[in-house]
């Protein structure tokens, strides 16, 4: 079963979609788009280290992205730069030192395209086990940081005086945001990677009133937009990330239909 | 009087300096089981800064915290809640511990907001959310109560009754409640310890003594013998077990 390329692409993106939903809301509520953005940047620079030192490219991005996070977290106590243009900083400059990089490993032929865009043909047996695994730690992580993770969201000071310990849950939450990136690049493609975990999320809260069901749209967002896109894909024969976020952007729209319903009941 | 193990929250000399500037320094109060504490004072006078140095929010600081308790229930003055989080009444009761049902429901009920419980916490009044706050805290059933200015925004009426509240939730609970208010008239009855700070602790002792000091007066000029008329004119008659009034 797993021989044809299309299901395992199938199976990895509905992986990658069962973790970004939960995530994704928590980067919508906290403001992290352009961090997320940063992290998924910093992933060419993991991918030529996975080439250059033969590495893994799920674990070398993940140990990038880890990187890059803390750089930031130091940059934003050190300097008196604004949080947006760090990030602008980090992420411009990992792309292009990605980039030029690329250019002197004249012995390995990039597929860049399938980098930034995401590419259903590469998914390999081992990725599947990566995103599974990885997906279902990232899950399992997730849910044990909840509870300070979502009260520090709503109010940090409350969640500090309660005894929550708000910034490990933030550290940890950044770890997996890296991991989460690592295991989604080779589907979704790094410029896009932030889509998936937005515009799901995004969608989900056109169309609820409470954090849990938030994450459940989101996930049943993420893994509708990983099927249509991916049969469009085949379809039209065009690139798997772009599909997909076309795809949840469809569905995106649908949702703002039901907020005009919810507007017009309470007036 | 006082035996070490009632003991909550100490600070011994505490302050708390932030960009070269104290904010509060050389503050040394007890918050013990059953009682409770009013920190007044004027705006800017430290009274939020305290709290949050008994609460450990601030790290860096001077002097010394010691907390006996983790179960702590927190009224911030000011909470910014950011409406992209689709969050009703039930979800923000939930945000730091699992509360049974029953608790929240009661909780609700005794604040006066049961009605608003599957309401979304954004479209709540300033009022309404204030009591939504309090009943947060109280449904956790803390050992320690922190109420910062708990009842701004609330109708006059339901101020004196959230102050009743707060002090039968002191008696029924047995916990201790670090209570901030800027109008000593109004937390007089429910207070066994005021300390009024001003940048520093300016006086402190129960609500007669420091009603009647004289740094108080400066601090807070006439309003301050007005309020020892009221407090005075509230203790010229008893009340008897079957309500009747008696004249001293």
């Amino acid at each position: 079963m797993f021989d044809d390329f299309f299901v395992r692409a199938l199976i990895a993106g509905l992986g990658i979609a069962l973790v970004t939903g939960p995530l994704g809301c928590f980067v919508v509520w906290r403001r992290l788009s352009y961090f997320g953005d940063t992290l998924a940047h910093s992933a060419l620079l993991g991918v030529t280290m996975a080439y250059t030192l033969d590495l893994n490219i799920a674990i070398s991005v993940f140990l990038i992205s880890s990187v890059i996070a803390l750089i930031l977290i130091q940059l934003q106590k050190k300097t008196n730069l604004p949080g947006d243009a760090l990030l602008g900083l980090l992420a411009h400059s990992s792309l292009a030192v990605g980039l030029v990089v690329i250019g002197f490993l004249t012995f390995i032929r990039f597929d860049i395209m399938g980098l930034l865009f995401g590419d259903i043909l590469a998914v390999t047996t081992d990725d599947l086990l990566i995103i599974w695994t990885g997906g279902v730690l990232i899950l399992l992580v997730l849910k044990l940081i909840w509870k300070p993770l979502f009260a520090s969201t709503v109010n940090y000071e409350l969640a500090e005086a309660e005894g929550l310990n708000p910034d490990r849950a933030k550290a940890i939450f950044t770890i997996l945001m890296a991991a989460v990136i690592a295991i989604s690049i080779k589907m979704v493609g790094l410029l896009l990677i932030t889509g998936m975990l937005i515009i799901p999320a995004a969608m989900a809260r056109n169309i609820s009133d409470s954090p849990q069901k938030m994450v459940i749209f989101s996930i049943i967002g993420g893994l509708l937009s990983v099927v249509l896109g991916l049969y469009s894909s085949l379809e039209f024969n065009t690139s798997s990330g772009p599909s997909i976020i076309a795809a949840s952007l469809v569905l995106f729209i649908l949702s703002l239909f039901k907020i005009k319903q919810s507007i017009k009941l309470k007036n | 009087m006082s035996s070490e193990n009632s003991t909550l929250v100490k600070l011994n000399n505490a302050g708390f300096k932030q960009n070269d500037k104290w904010l509060v320094e050389g503050v040394s109060l007890t918050v013990e089981k059953g009682k409770i504490v009013t920190l007044i004072g004027p705006n800017g006078s430290g009274k939020s800064t305290t709290a949050k140095i008994a609460l450990g929010i601030y790290k860096n600081i001077e002097g010394s915290v010691e907390k006996y308790t983790n179960k702590v229930g927190y009224v911030p003055q000011k909470i910014s809640i950011d409406w992209t989080l689709p969050l009703r009444v039930y979800d923000f009761m939930l945000l730091t511990e699992n509360i049974k049902d029953e608790a929240i429901d009661e909780a609700l009920t005794l604040t006066g907001v049961i009605h608003l419980k599957n309401k979304n916490l954004g479209n709540l009044s300033g009022g309404e959310f204030q009591r939504v706050l309090i009943a947060r805290a109280i449904s956790k059933k803390p050992e320690l109560l922190v109420l910062d200015e708990p009842v701004q925004g609330v109708d006059y009426t339901g101020e004196i009754a959230l102050y009743e509240l707060i002090k039968r939730i002191s008696d029924s609970l047995n916990c201790g409640i670090l209570l901030i208010s800027h109008d000593l008239h109004t937390v007089m009855t429910a207070t066994d310890h005021v300390v009024c700070l001003n940048g520093h602790v300016c006086c402190s002792g129960t609500p007669m003594d420091v009603a009647k000091n004289n740094e108080y007066k400066t601090l807070f000029g006439e309003q301050a013998s007005q309020i020892l008329s009221v407090y005075e004119h509230k203790h010229d008659h008893v009340h008897s077990d079957k309500g009747e009034i008696k004249k001293n």
